[in-house]
């Protein structure tokens, strides 16, 4: 976390987001940013109000109905000497953006020996509860955590938002970042200087003893949360924010297991074949002598994400649903 | 396919260059072809013999700094673009020295400094990458223009209406250049594309035109009004190439059940493009004037693969290098 004078100051996650890209294209003028109802109507999730009146409809471009046409042109502008970010506003829709996410800007540096570069954000959402229903409420960046060539970041809360997506911005790769639709209003200290967040970079949100739990996105929240109630049961639980699934720091995940000897992985995303199941692989390996216990995978359920809140609910990971593995990891139960 | 050259008067330097770059394209591919037969070539490759007059009419209209995107059959796009011979039959063997230092091959070969954005294996994928070109030359107010090439099996994919629509709207520089030679993979054309081709376009309100693929002088000519007129800031244009592909969909489709052998030597008679400028040629250049281009050219692609032949192949620790910028 920051730890400057000013770093008091509280935006929400929303407003972290649109600080950060307001500051980039204040910074560079080969920043624009496109998609659907980006401009006037300032995103669904207003998180873009106020963009289109300081940078205009040349920078702040709204586009037809037509993800796999703008995330191309998107893919065009970054080969040509612009720094797109693309807007994918639920991030059901990259199934319909992923040849130009997972063919074309995520290969060309490597298939033209390094000769062609790829600067773009493809900015998208995840999470569930929202009732939503299964095709607004997945989180689908472990498809995209698979494929070389890009990277993924998750911010967890405001300070993580402009971070990770100043970083983004800057990065000469393709980067795609997942914001939770759900945190949008969630309120947090966000410094009113520049700062980035390195990718890569795991943050240690809280320190334990016990039991790592390694948790992305929102889901940091609910670990935080499952923590307090750990510590009441007399288990000391420590926190990871991997903050960005690729590059992933094994390093500091299999350090923290080492130490704790019991490691939980929590993640919105699908369960099977999930970050989930990279990340406990990552673990397992890196600290296999010295688990206590086998490494605890805890994603959203298996089904497609039901309307029903009484349903969707049972998908998501939660404080207790943690907590209750957290205790039989530890044999507490 | 009676569309005759728009200027009757030939510059006749410039029209022996088409020539001599319509035979460089053609004897590159044949080369290719042997490389694949004689088992020296990884992988395949499609071959553009017979499109010549496409590749070669559309680059002369552009300037070194406009873009262009290509396709699988991208060698002649390539060439035709300002590429070298030696790099390309480097990239085709997957040595060091080639344009992607081996990690393309041959769908994928990709030279900015010639603007050519690189060639798409995903058949129709590289439509938005133009038409961003397209947007980021507006923006940039750089003056370039963007040819997105792609052939009639693209018309299929909706990436292509989705980037024409905003081409369309926002009037940017981008010229959709489909190059119909009648087959899409082994599927006749008539069998996958539904009303007029042209009538796509315009119902974008894009300026749509056809043109005889075949015919060098045509293409070049009706480009270099689509170009002028898109670098004026008028907006995006379509043009169909009427042409034909002399060989298979790639260089392992020998039998080409698909077609009649009648089809192909009535395209090869008498809508070759080289025959077809060396015959408005003539009399106008010194007998023997085509077979010293020839000779040139093959001492070209001969020296070429030579060179792509005794090239390394890269280094073992490139295989991770890259991957990231």
């Amino acid at each position: 976390m920051a730890t400057t004078e000013t770093a008091v100051r509280e935006l929400t996650y929303g407003e972290a987001v649109r600080e950060a890209i307001a500051e980039e294209m204040r910074r560079d003028p080969r920043v624009f940013l496109i998609g659907e109802d980006v401009a006037e109507a300032g995103h669904p999730f207003k998180t873009l109000v106020g963009l289109v009146q300081e940078f205009g409809t040349d920078r702040i471009i709204d586009t037809p109905i037509s993800e796999p046409g703008y995330a191309g042109i998107g893919v065009g502008a970054a080969m040509t000497g612009m720094r797109p970010i693309v807007d994918v506003m639920f991030g059901d829709f990259i199934t319909l953006t992923m040849d130009q996410m997972v063919n074309q800007a995520a290969k060309a540096h490597y298939m033209s020996g390094g000769k062609i570069k790829v600067p773009i954000v493809f900015r998208t959402t995840l999470g569930a509860t929202r009732r939503s229903a299964a095709q607004h409420s997945q989180s689908l960046h472990a498809w995209v955590s698979h494929v070389p060539g890009l990277k993924v970041a998750l911010p967890s809360g405001p300070y993580e938002a402009k971070g990770l997506m100043k970083t983004a911005i800057r990065d000469d790769s393709p980067v795609v970042i997942f914001e939770d639709k759900m945190m949008y209003r969630v309120k947090g200290p966000v410094p009113a200087e520049d700062y980035t967040i390195p990718f890569g970079v795991a943050e240690v949100k809280r320190a334990g003893t016990d039991v790592t739990i390694v948790a992305t996105s929102s889901m940091v929240t609910v670990a935080l949360g499952a923590a307090k109630l750990l510590d009441a049961a007399g288990i000391s639980a420590e926190v990871i924010d991997p903050r960005t699934t690729w590059p992933l720091d094994k390093e500091t995940l299999v350090e923290s297991a080492k130490k704790t000897s019991r490691a939980i992985v929590v993640d919105e995303g699908y369960e099977r074949y999930g970050v989930t199941a990279e990340i406990a692989s990552v673990i397992a390996d890196g600290a296999f002598y010295f688990l206590d216990a086998p490494v605890k995978r805890i994603g959203a359920m298996d089904v497609p994400v039901p309307f029903s809140p009484v349903l969707e609910d049972l998908t998501v990971p939660t404080e207790q649903s943690v907590f209750e593995a957290a205790k039989a990891l530890c044999r507490k139960a | 396919m009676t569309t005759q050259a728009t200027e009757p008067r030939l510059d006749l330097e410039q029209n022996l260059h088409f020539y001599r770059q319509m035979a460089k394209i053609r004897a590159f591919e044949e080369q290719v072809n042997e490389l694949y037969k004689s088992a020296k070539m990884p992988g395949l490759a499609h071959l553009y013999v017979g499109e010549e007059g496409v590749a070669v009419g559309v680059c002369e209209a552009l300037r070194r700094d406009d873009f262009i995107t290509s396709t699988h059959r991208g060698h002649g796009h390539c060439l035709a673009k300002g590429a070298s011979v030696n790099r390309m039959f480097a990239e085709l063997l997957g040595k060091e020295p080639g344009y992607c230092r081996g990690k393309g091959g041959s769908m994928h070969i990709a030279d900015p400094e010639t603007g050519n954005l690189g060639a798409n294996a995903i058949v129709g994928g590289s439509a938005g990458i133009a038409t961003g070109a397209a947007l980021s030359a507006k923006m940039r107010g750089s003056g370039q223009v963007a040819v997105c090439f792609f052939g009639d099996g693209a018309l299929g994919q909706g990436l292509l209406y989705e980037a024409m629509n905003m081409a369309a709207l926002w009037k940017l520089p981008v010229i959709y250049v489909c190059e119909n030679n009648l087959y899409g993979e082994y599927t006749p054309c008539g069998e996958t594309i539904a009303g007029e081709i042209l009538a796509r376009a315009k119902a974008f309100g894009i300026h749509a035109e056809t043109v005889d693929g075949q015919d060098v002088q045509a293409v070049n000519a009706t480009m270099k009004r689509l170009v002028e007129r898109a670098r004026r800031g008028e907006g995006p244009a379509f043009v169909e190439c009427r042409t034909y592909r002399y060989y298979g969909h790639h260089v392992g489709d020998v039998n080409r059940d698909y077609r009649t052998r009648e089809e192909e030597k009535e395209w090869m008679s008498t809508h070759d493009p080289l025959r077809t400028l060396a015959g408005r040629l003539k009399g106008l250049v010194d007998e023997g004037t085509f077979e010293r281009i020839e000779t040139d050219v093959k001492a070209e692609i001969d020296t070429g693969v030579q060179y792509a032949l005794a090239a390394p192949y890269p280094d073992a620790k490139q295989v991770d290098e890259d991957v990231y910028a």
